[in-house]
């Protein structure tokens, strides 16, 4: 079970990250802009998570690699801690600092919010049918 | 080439996130998420070595270590995830205090890394 864990996470990953390589490939952010793409990327995927932790615990009783291809894979894949840093820590090199906190303060705050809202809209949902 | 690199990256990346996490949080039983923090801020240094070192690293290794280790080995949705958990369970503190330390460890770990490559 261990290894097949492992596999689907590492499968997850590779899928995860590939999406969040294309979505930079197609909206490439402009030296010392707003990294909008790893911001969206990331507020979309904590959305995701949010959906995905309420319907894989607290609604269904999914196969037990649902959760680690899907979650700590494909989500974790896609979204970026490392990024989301080292692209606030260059616009502070270039002397940004207002887009720089603005950019790490609206991240976490919105990703935070889209976390919270769609696990609170599943839930919703759930208690509903 | 760079699409295999960060999937090369990536398919290394995210199940040694997994084990990491698994490896420290069995030593923590405390609330706070040890594990994901120390992916996060271990992916910040490897991110900030490689920034450092740009333009010495060729084109397709930093596609595998940048976007594709780095980036699986680090995540915002499990980050999120667990501070709005924390939050939701009554430990607000813990909730904020993991959502700043994260972002200055980063921050510290990123221009540090940067710092030993420059």
């Amino acid at each position: 079970m261990r290894t097949r864990i492992i596999a689907a996470i590492a499968l997850g990953g590779i899928i995860g990250a590939c999406a969040r390589y294309g979505a930079s490939l197609l909206w490439p952010t402009p030296a010392g802009g707003f990294p909008w793409t790893t911001f969206w990327v990331n507020v979309t995927g904590c959305a995701a998570m949010g959906v995905l932790m309420v319907v894989a615990t607290e609604i269904l009783t999914p196969h037990p690699l649902v959760r680690p291809f899907l979650g700590t894979g494909v989500l974790g894949g896609y979204t970026t801690f490392s990024t989301y840093i080292v692209d606030a820590q260059q616009l502070l090199d270039a002397g940004r600092l207002v887009t720089a906190l603005l950019y790490l303060v609206a991240t976490l705050v919105t990703a935070l919010l889209a976390t919270q809202a769609a696990a609170a809209l599943t839930r919703r949902v759930a208690v509903r049918r | 080439m760079s699409w295999l690199m960060v999937a090369l990256g990536a398919g290394v990346g995210a199940p040694l996130r997994y084990l990491v996490d698994r490896a420290v949080q069995s030593r923590h039983d405390i609330g706070f998420p040890w594990g994901t923090f120390t992916v996060n801020i271990a992916a910040c240094a490897v991110l900030g070595l490689l920034t450092g070192a740009s333009t010495a690293v060729p084109g397709t290794l930093a596609h595998l270590i940048g976007p594709g280790l780095c980036g699986a080995l680090s995540t915002y949705s499990t980050f999120s995830y667990e501070t709005v958990h924390l939050a939701r369970t009554g430990a607000k503190v813990l909730a904020l205090t993991n959502a700043i330390v994260s972002v200055v460890a980063g921050l510290i770990a990123a221009v540090a890394g940067q710092a030993l490559t420059a």
